[in-house]
């Protein structure tokens, strides 16, 4: 039994340690989505609103995907979860450029944006609805 | 754990829901619904580790594959007015008034 006991708190140690690295990705993955989803809520202006979603989009979903993926381990649903963080890391971005391209193309400009910057006949205000 | 970051995602969801009711500019809406998909595509996953089955990552993977696609097709249509029609073409950006 002698020589099996430091193995064994060897162990111990290591599966500790991965807990609390568990832990701490969840929670501040947690935190970046609350804070994404506050300000997709509070912020003022759409385009401030894409910057605040844009955080839930990046660090929330890679936070909260190593987090799953530590505590699964090495098996079929850290590939799985692999997979759903490749696919979000390509289609994330690509879907905040064509929301804010579209909403540039249809008119929608910050406020407080110097309009001679632009050529474009006149900025909306933010509350017009389309 | 999953608990305290399933709540979570329950509270962001809400607050992301108001936005998509409340919001001013179609665009607004559109960037609420998604980013709900996203908090759904989180959430789905969470709830799997929570009851200790996490089998459902392939729905997980449907939401997020359905989520870009509707996306751009809910964008498309607003921009075009059209999905997908048999005789579609772009307008041309020089004729718009």
């Amino acid at each position: 039994m002698g020589p099996t006991k430091p193995k064994e708190r060897g162990l111990e140690a290591v599966d500790i340690l991965l807990n609390l690295l568990c832990w701490a990705l969840m929670l501040s993955g947690s935190f970046f989505v609350i804070v994404g989803a506050f300000g997709t809520y509070r912020f003022p202006d759409f385009w401030s609103r894409l910057h605040a979603a844009s955080i839930t989009d990046s660090a929330g979903v890679i936070l909260l995907l190593i987090g799953m993926g530590v505590y699964s381990g090495l098996t079929l649903i850290t590939f799985k979860l692999l997979v759903i963080g490749l696919f979000m890391f390509i289609t994330g971005p690509t879907s905040t450029h064509a929301i804010a391209n579209a909403a540039l193309v249809s008119g929608l400009r910050p406020p407080k944006l110097n309009n001679k910057t632009l050529d474009d006949d006149g900025p909306r205000k933010p509350s017009d609805t389309l | 754990m999953f608990s305290i970051t399933s709540t979570a995602m329950f509270i962001a969801m809400l607050l992301v829901l108001i936005r998509l009711i409340k919001g001013p500019t179609l665009y607004d809406r559109v960037l609420a619904v998604n980013s709900f998909g996203t908090h759904t595509v989180l959430l789905i996953g969470v709830m799997g580790f929570l009851n200790g089955r996490p089998d459902f990552l392939d729905i997980a993977l449907l939401y997020a594959l359905i989520n870009f696609v509707g996306t751009i097709a809910i964008l498309k249509f607003f921009r075009y007015r059209a999905i997908g029609d048999a005789m579609w073409a772009p307008p041309n950006p020089k004729n718009e008034d």
